[in-house]
């Protein structure tokens, strides 16, 4: 088999920038005059160009999908999925992952500079949909020369993002893998994310957005958005098992309130590491991408007619215990798959970790996804 | 692969090209046969062990409960749906015949027979639940719900206005006639046609 080595095209690599020129059109109406896209490539893309994987990151995840994240220095987000011997394999595959629209890891955003004003876009940055993310994805593949997508993969957002890929570039998408995801947000994930919004936009040194360059940024709000998702991320009995009731450094409770238990000096410890590598402003903007997906609305109010006559293989997972998005959300995306005829196949994992587990050990995922993967390589 | 004897009766009768349904797959055996005889085959199965372990071969699999999925699937969908040794685990086995017989244009379904002379003589003599090869499994922990015999089925599939376009019989993995089939036969396979 014949590869192009990565070196010699200094579009391949780690930690890869883009400026794609043009008027971008946004769902909401808004028009971007030029998007950047920050990006990783690992592995050598065939000469026949028949091995690229997309990679699709969650809500707050990025580009660097195994690779060591620059601000954190902790390996990337996805090693168990993505790596030699892995399920995904730069030895096989031609591997991208991009940050997405909106977001904060070099990608245009509410933080990026707005060319009309000199200034950061802050809350006059468009509102972005899960499409338009795909969307700004598909042209970061025409840069790369990446004609159609061997498979696209994503867990939890990034799942929506393979949906939308899978609905708008059939043709560009051979396989589909969808893990711990949804056809559409529920009240219920609304909800947790305005509690969110709300922190932020709680918080005085939100400023109404405008608050890069004035050395204050929304910390707090942001820190509290993230421990009240977290709790979202996990099970109750993961919970349960890691923290019970157990005190943190202390032999009773302190009568204050001081972290006394191990569960709220975790959280505290999940929101104040988390402020260090996420804009407030793209939490929000990503946040109600997020709420806005609904791929059904989006096709005439059938979910079905979103997948009609394609030709796309899917395999969608979830897990028992996650609540967030719980398995009737992917039965009803196979259900949608089965009536418009595609190739599907679905299964609901057991594993302890809640919707976090798409990130975690569960072997069988592994197994399953490598297998799905291998029956659609040519 | 040595194939269930049911199964590789199916599998000598699927024609080649057509598009099938395999409910209650198990890890995918028939349906990897079937593949390489160029059928385009999906499956339908309750354990997720099993659904994984066929995702992994490569093959085109949903979890899912014949009594409930079903109903998600179009009207002639396939050329033939699949179900054996699965009818007698259903809630409402007449309900998912007609289920069978709407989203395929024909339907191969397998069963033990509980008319199997050594069933009638387990159960005459020794007045307890059989425990055969073909009911390997105790009356309290087994999952069959509805068992019934080759006789049942035919009256039923008349009831039902079901064409028999085939039937086989066997015993072990051995084909016998149909004569005295239902004392006879241990398992039966039936290939049903909408009239």
């Amino acid at each position: 088999m014949a590869t192009l080595a990565a070196s010699t095209d200094q579009r391949f690599g780690l930690a890869r920038h883009v400026r794609l020129p043009g008027a971008f059109a946004l769902d909401g109406g808004a028009t971007l005059d030029g998007i950047e896209i920050a990006y990783e490539t690992y592995g050598t893309l065939d000469a026949d160009k028949g091995n690229a994987v997309l990679i699709c990151h969650a809500l707050t995840g990025d580009q660097h999908v195994a690779s060591i994240h620059p601000r954190t220095g902790k390996p990337g987000w996805w090693t168990r999925m993505v790596g030699a011997g892995k399920p995904i394999d730069p030895a096989r595959h031609f591997i991208i992952c991009a940050n997405v629209l909106g977001s904060c890891m070099g990608s245009s955003g509410p933080a990026t500079i707005d060319p009309k004003t000199g200034q950061p876009y802050a809350m006059a940055f468009p509102v972005i949909t899960l499409r338009d993310m795909a969307r700004a994805q598909a042209l970061l593949l025409d840069h790369l020369e990446v004609p159609v997508l061997a498979a696209a993969v994503g867990g939890s957002m990034g799942g929506m993002q393979v949906l939308e890929w899978a609905a708008t570039f059939p043709r560009r998408v051979r396989s589909a893998v969808v893990i711990a995801s949804a056809a559409r947000h529920s009240a219920q994930n609304i909800a947790f994310h305005e509690v969110g919004r709300q922190a932020i936009m709680a918080d005085p040194n939100w400023q109404r957005g405008d608050y890069y360059g004035t050395g204050a940024a929304p910390a707090a709000g942001l820190a509290v958005a993230r421990m009240a998702a977290h709790i979202t991320y996990l099970s109750e009995a993961a919970m349960h098992d890691k923290f019970g009731r157990k005190l943190q450094d202390r032999g009773q409770v302190g009568f204050g309130f001081d972290a006394d238990f191990q569960v709220e000096s975790y959280l505290r410890h999940q929101g104040i590491s988390f402020v260090d590598r996420f804009d407030a402003n793209s939490y929000l903007y990503i946040t109600r991408a997020m709420d806005y997906f609904d791929l059904a609305q989006e096709h005439g109010g059938r979910l079905a007619n979103a997948f009609r006559g394609s030709a796309t293989r899917f395999c969608i997972a979830s897990f028992d215990t996650d609540w967030l998005y719980p398995t009737s959300e992917s039965r009803a995306i196979v259900h949608a798959l089965n009536a418009a005829g595609c190739a599907v196949s679905f299964v609901e994992l057991t594993a302890p970790f809640g919707h976090d587990s798409f990130l975690l050990e569960v072997p069988e995922l592994f197994g399953m996804i490598d297998g799905f993967l291998r029956a659609g390589a040519p | 692969m040595n194939l269930r004897p049911d199964l590789a009766l199916i599998a000598e009768h699927v024609v080649p090209g057509s598009r099938a349904l395999d409910i209650g797959c198990g890890d995918g055996d028939l349906m990897a046969v079937l593949r390489k005889a160029h059928v385009d085959v999906r499956g339908l199965e309750l354990d997720p062990a099993n659904v994984a372990l066929a995702v992994a071969r490569g093959l085109s699999v949903v979890q899912g409960d014949a009594d409930a999925d079903l109903a998600y699937y179009p009207d002639d969908a396939f050329d033939y749906a699949i179900l054996s040794q699965t009818l007698q685990t259903a809630r409402r086995p007449d309900q998912v015949l007609a289920e069978l017989l709407r989203i395929g244009r024909r339907a191969f379904v397998s069963f033990p027979n509980f008319a199997y002379w050594r069933v009638r003589w387990g159960l005459m003599w020794g007045g307890r639940m059989p425990v055969t090869k073909a009911l390997p499994v105790s009356w309290y922990e087994t999952q069959d719900i509805h068992h019934l015999t080759i006789d049942d089925f035919r009256a039923l599939v008349a009831e039902s206005g079901i064409r028999v376009e085939d039937a086989w019989f066997l015993r072990g993995s051995k084909r016998i006639g149909t004569a005295a089939a239902n004392l006879l036969a241990e398992h039966a396979v039936f290939l049903l046609k909408r009239d």
